[in-house]
């Protein structure tokens, strides 16, 4: 099936780049809706910022650009998969998985680097707690399966520390976006949570009142920023275009206030070597099961 | 307890009724606020049935997929209804095996905890629960909280149960809100209702007042000088006021009466006495004539003793003609009287008419001879009309009306004038009263005889420069 697949999309790239050498100015004219799927890995429940922000890609693609969003990292990859969509900004653990089906897009610059931490967190009145160790027997909040720091982190640390991550907790959950997972922490409805540091790094600016109610217990390795990829049957010059305007979103006001609301100082390029770390851990995991 | 037996019932039925009043109220509002309390519960309970209906549509099936956070969400979104009263209300889903499954302070019941150390209360209801499994919702009422407790039911099977716990003190404050209402309503009715009762209380006792008053000028005020106003009805006040005027009238009356049997009594034993002494002093006076006349007829007298004689003649004449006025008496043979004896009166009476410019109204009703002497009755209309005429102002007139009805002769004379006072009155038919500087006094002394002994009746009304005097005289019987 990935065979198949594979020659599938060569083919599709042979005739996007022969029909972008023929009638170049008509692919850039090509008025078709470009599709990009967002998920919880960035705080993507402010609909006012996503509507300026899809009319600012809009403005410099010259072609519609339509947000897609979903409940889970799944649903988002899936639609990735099929082709529904052109593009989404997703996880760095499902983007190590089918990294070879999705190309990719862009990195995000965090703090300068394309890099971001896994936080473990507990309720603020949870004074002893010194590592996800000692939450044996609590209830644990994910954020999502598919998620790297809000899943694949904690579940790896425990293996690597010989715990069972199956059997340690009395009950987890998934709250399906990390923001929620601050919450779920900081209400106390469970007792620790992984959740994205980047995340939980803008909300103590927005939010204070939320994180002050939670304390960070251990903060993880650096791993690659959850990237922009696209599918694979993306065109060359759809590829290039959006490639294009994230980069360049840091050189014009406009683009560098939607950067300074999304807390993240630009694109890169970026480098699929950036998610070995991530690739390392899912092999870790894999071998336990 | 005396204070308020001697309070007047001016004071006694309004403060009653208004007591009244305030206690109804306050009853009446007691009563309410009750029923309010009792609504207020049964409200809580069924919102907080509610609550768990619209819960139960979605919290099973979360509960079915092991969804925390969606359960836990939904319990939130039913969280907000309250008045900032979150911790008033409590919202826990317990699972099958009666641990929290999630709670909307997941702080103060945390997720698979167990209820029993949560205090007695929430121990019995776990307790409750597990000894009444039910597939309806129904309510546990407890010292702190009152619980409904809402099975969460998936397909006909109860995969948790959802307790909801509302805290006594939301529903004091609810209830409190309710009896501070009621109190501002009472209060708005009172101040309507009190002056209400009060003005009602005091015109139901007015009457009373009235009579009471009334009563205390008997006792402290002469009986004819008593004026009262009272009401008078059907009513057993308005009873009370016409027994009251009635009795007040019969005691006038009685009064009256013995005042006059006194003053007759007084005039009768004036007049025995003048009687007796008019007699005693005749018989000698008479002796004494007598002696003079003979003395004269019998031999010369100096002139000094002729003086003298004829001095003590005048004199005793005097004595004489003054004892025989004070002696009145029906000794004269007389015939009957007849309307022209009256008539002969009114020219006998114009002179005096006349000199003092005093108009004589006369009417005489008489057509027949009446069976009463005529030269007393005569007598008695001469002394009363002359009076009239010399009483009058100049220019004035005196009205003279003789009648007879039913066998009684009826004489009024009235003349305009000054008006005799109270006190004279009284006495003005005793001898010797004079009401003018140049009578006898013994004018209306004799008239009172004359009336007396043909057992009339005189009286006398001088009101508003107005005297009349009535005489009214039987007439006698025909068999003499």
């Amino acid at each position: 099936m990935t065979m198949l697949k594979n020659s599938g999309a060569v083919r599709r790239w042979g005739l996007v780049i022969l029909g972008s050498l023929l009638f170049s100015t008509a692919a850039i004219a090509e008025e078709t809706t470009i599709r990009i799927g967002l998920t919880a890995v960035f705080l993507d429940n402010k609909t006012s910022f996503l509507r300026q922000w899809e009319r600012y890609l809009e403005g410099k693609a010259h072609r519609p650009v339509e947000f897609i969003q979903r409940q889970s990292y799944r649903e988002i990859t899936d639609l990735l998969m099929k082709e529904r969509i052109d593009a989404a900004w997703i996880c760095g653990y499902p983007f190590v998985k089918y990294k070879d089906e999705l190309h990719l897009l862009a990195v995000p610059l965090y703090k300068g680097k394309p890099l971001y931490q896994s936080y473990m967190i507990v309720p603020v009145s949870d004074t002893t707690t010194k590592g996800i160790e000692d939450l044996q027997g609590a209830v644990f909040a994910y954020s999502d399966p598919d998620s790297n720091s809000g899943f694949l982190v904690p579940q790896v640390d425990l293996l690597k520390k010989g715990i069972d991550p199956k059997h340690f907790f009395s009950k987890t959950f998934f709250t399906w976006s990390h923001r929620d997972v601050v919450v779920a922490v900081a209400e106390g409805l469970a007792k620790g949570g992984a959740v994205d540091g980047y995340v939980w790094d803008t909300l103590a600016q927005t939010h204070p009142e939320l994180t002050k109610r939670t304390r960070i217990v251990s903060r993880s390795e650096w791993f690659g920023f959850p990237p922009f990829a696209s599918r694979t049957g993306l065109s060359e010059a759809s590829f290039r275009l959006i490639q294009d305007i994230l980069i360049n979103m840091k050189n014009d006001p406009v683009g560098a206030a939607l950067l300074k609301k999304l807390n993240i100082d630009g694109f890169t390029r970026g480098d699929v070597a950036l998610f070995d770390g991530i690739a390392d851990e899912i092999g870790i995991l894999d071998a336990r099961r | 307890m005396n204070f308020i037996k001697n309070l007047s019932y001016r004071y006694k039925v309004p403060l009653m009724l208004s007591a009244t009043i305030l206690i109804t109220v306050i009853i009446v509002s007691l009563l309410l606020a009750w029923h309010a309390h009792e609504d207020l519960k049964k409200d809580l309970f069924r919102n907080a049935v509610e609550v768990g209906s619209v819960l139960s549509n979605s919290l099973p099936v979360a509960m079915k997929h092991d969804d925390l956070w969606l359960s836990y969400q939904i319990l939130n979104a039913a969280k907000v209804d309250d008045e900032g009263a979150d911790s008033a209300r409590i919202l826990i889903v317990l699972d099958d095996e009666y641990k929290v499954y999630v709670s909307s302070d997941p702080r103060r019941y945390p997720v698979l905890s167990t209820l029993q150390q949560q205090g007695v209360e929430l121990a019995r209801v776990v307790k409750q629960i597990k000894h009444r499994p039910s597939l309806v919702p129904y309510e546990l009422e407890q010292d702190e909280y009152i619980y409904a407790v809402v099975p969460m039911i998936d397909d006909g099977i109860a995969l948790g149960t959802l307790i909801i716990g509302y805290s006594r003190s939301l529903l004091l404050s609810r209830y409190k809100a309710i009896l501070v209402r009621a109190a501002y309503s009472a209060s708005i009715v009172l101040v309507v209702l009190l002056p209400f009762g009060w003005f009602l209380g005091k015109r139901a006792v007015k009457p009373l007042i009235q009579l009471a008053g009334c009563l205390g000028k008997v006792v402290h005020e002469p009986l004819d000088k008593v004026q009262c106003s009272l009401v008078e009805g059907r009513d057993e006040i308005g009873q009370l006021g016409v027994s009251f005027r009635k009795m007040l009238l019969e005691l006038q009356q009685k009064q009256r009466l013995e005042s006059q049997v006194i003053q007759s009594e007084k005039l009768a034993a004036v007049g025995r006495l003048a009687a007796g002494v008019a007699h005693e002093i005749n018989n000698p006076l008479g002796g004494m004539l007598n002696a003079i006349n003979t003395s004269r007829h019998h031999g010369q007298q100096d002139a000094v003793t002729d003086k003298t004689l004829s001095l003590l003649e005048r004199g005793l004449t005097q004595i004489g003609e003054t004892v025989s006025a004070l002696l009145v008496e029906a000794r004269q043979e007389s015939h009957e009287l007849t309307p022209q004896d009256i008539d002969d009166i009114y020219v006998l009476l114009q002179p005096d008419a006349e000199q003092q410019s005093v108009t004589l109204h006369w009417q005489n009703a008489l057509t027949t001879p009446l069976n009463l002497p005529s030269s007393l009755v005569r007598q008695l209309l001469i002394n009363l009309s002359l009076n009239g005429i010399q009483a009058s102002s100049q220019g004035g007139s005196v009205d003279c009306k003789i009648r007879e009805t039913d066998k009684v002769l009826d004489i009024q004379v009235c003349n305009a004038g000054r008006d005799i006072p109270e006190d004279q009155i009284a006495k003005l038919f005793e001898p010797f009263v004079r009401m003018k500087p140049n009578g006898s006094g013994l004018g209306l002394w004799v008239s009172y005889q004359i009336v007396q002994q043909l057992h009339g009746a005189i009286d006398v009304v001088s009101t508003k420069g107005r005297t009349c005097f009535t005489v009214r005289l039987p007439l006698m019987a025909e068999a003499t």
